[in-house]
């Protein structure tokens, strides 16, 4: 780790102009700003600590949605019982990343900030295409954790859980920089490689995600949140999926709906092609399984990670059925 | 940079170079060496201590990011020179072999009491999983915290 200094400022524009200059990066929960600079992927010469902002704190719900302060821990989403009743998929998301230790430090905003977990990304030695070199080696080298969806030139798979299942709700960030404040859809905040490998989002330097806003879920939403790993505890996921499902009661016919993957693509990956497989029909097994059809209809599996689209397409189908109670035969 | 916080209920400041690690202040700043370094990636959990009561790994946090905070470790459980529920069970349900992951382990298991006196077999492994054990002794450490439980759910009925 190199020598930097730690800066706290009390006010959010000081904030943003200090993270407007080289060199400086923004510590939140610290998680995956330590393991970078333990692994020198970055060495910055400043870590501003947002902690002291109080715009970045809280979690308020209310009749007009709700809002996640950044620096909202995840252990905080995973178990307030409004976000459960109402936001499923993002508690259950909450509650499926990483471990307790963590959970008790990771926020929101350095969950959806954070950098993808591919190994040569991760590999001091390895200048890939993400860190200015001339080539992403998952391309032809060890690939089986990496993107079947939306890859080129980088194949790197976004790690955020909680993100599909943000966007699954229809979340917005409101981000505060230098010239002003925007808000974004969360959708819309991702990148993909082929507009630029080196970054994964739309946060400009001197740019500070202030906080996530969910709308109130439409009328006779559902949603969940499910991924498949190698492991019970403690892993990253294989593929994950978030599906919100709006239907009428009796006739179950879904009048809105969102399927967002995880883990598949360079970005959080929403399948309008599975949307439309269940948007106007009565749902049921049949038709969740024609939407996880839909979601890998465009995929290219590089040379190890083929299995991603079978695990894709049942994880998506019980995805679906579970927001909608719906149970398996 | 200086820094201030409390550490198993006494207050220090301290001189500390920025970069220092929560783990390396308590261990070579504060001299409190039961907090074991183990993987330095977050993965392990033998790092694992209390801030303000919640468990986390001291190896992935920096000593600033602790400013203002209570810290605590396993050197502040015993009372009056008897152990603390957790590390008695971990004595008498034989929770520990070679004894790298044991303060990690019964930091977690206090921090899961405190919030779930009275937690499942699947409960405390879920909330465990952050913590590795290398002789695999799971099975009596899950043993220890049931007992640990049940010896403070027993002394709170008192």
């Amino acid at each position: 780790m190199n020598r930097f200094e730690v800066l706290t400022p009390a006010d959010l524009a000081h904030a943003a102009r200090l993270l407007a200059r080289q060199g400086h990066v923004a510590l939140a929960g610290g998680v995956d700003v330590i393991d970078l600079l333990k692994l020198g992927i970055i060495a910055p010469a400043t870590l501003v600590n947002l902690k002291n902002l109080p715009e970045l704190h809280g979690i308020e719900p209310g009749p007009r949605g709700l809002r996640l302060g950044a620096l909202t821990k995840l252990h905080e989403v995973a178990e307030h019982p409004f976000i459960r009743e109402h936001y499923t998929a993002v508690s259950d998301a909450a509650r499926e990343a990483a471990t307790p230790q963590i959970r008790n430090l990771a926020t929101v905003g350095g969950n959806l900030l954070q950098r993808p977990r591919c190994w040569y990304f991760r590999h001091p030695d390895v200048n890939c295409l993400k860190k200015g070199g001339d080539r992403c080696y998952a391309l032809t080298g060890l690939n089986r954790y990496h993107a079947i969806l939306g890859g080129g030139p980088s194949f790197i798979v976004h790690p955020s859980n909680l993100a599909p299942a943000l966007i699954a709700l229809g979340a917005s960030a409101r981000i505060v920089g230098p010239s002003g404040e925007r808000s974004v859809e969360l959708e819309k905040f991702f990148t993909l490689p082929s507009v630029d490998p080196k970054r994964e989002n739309d946060l400009k330097p001197g740019e500070v995600l202030v906080e996530v806003n969910l709308p109130p879920p439409p009328a006779g939403a559902k949603s969940a949140y499910l991924e498949a790993r190698e492991k019970q505890s403690f892993d990253w996921p294989l593929v994950g999926a978030a599906a919100m499902v709006a239907s009428d009661g009796a006739s179950r016919t879904v009048r809105d709906a969102r399927i967002v993957l995880c883990a598949v693509a360079p970005i959080p990956w929403r399948s309008p092609e599975a949307e439309k497989e269940i948007i106007g029909h009565p749902l049921d097994a049949e038709r969740a399984r024609a939407a996880g059809e839909a979601c890998v209809r465009g995929a290219h599996p590089l040379a190890d990670n083929a299995y991603k689209i079978a695990m894709t397409k049942v994880l998506a189908r019980r995805t679906i059925l579970k927001a909608a109670g719906i149970e398996e035969a | 940079m200086r820094v201030s916080l409390t550490v198993n209920g006494q207050r220090r400041e301290d001189d500390i170079e920025p970069r220092t690690l929560l783990v390396h202040y308590l261990r070579e700043v504060a001299g409190l060496t039961g907090t074991h370094v183990g993987c330095e990636t977050s993965l392990c959990g033998a790092c694992t201590v209390l801030m303000n009561g919640r468990a986390v790994k001291s190896c992935t946090t920096l000593a600033v990011q602790a400013e203002g905070a209570e810290i605590t470790t396993v050197e502040g459980l015993a009372r009056d020179g008897k152990f603390h529920p957790v590390q008695e069970g971990f004595w008498e349900e034989h929770g520990l072999q070679c004894g790298y992951c044991t303060p990690g382990m019964i930091m977690m298991a206090t921090d899961l009491l405190s919030r779930n006196p009275d937690p499942s077999e699947a409960e405390i492994r879920a909330a465990l999983e952050g913590n590795l054990c290398r002789c695999t002794g799971y099975q009596h450490i899950v043993n220890a915290v049931r007992y640990a439980a049940n010896k403070m759910r027993a002394a709170k009925g008192a």
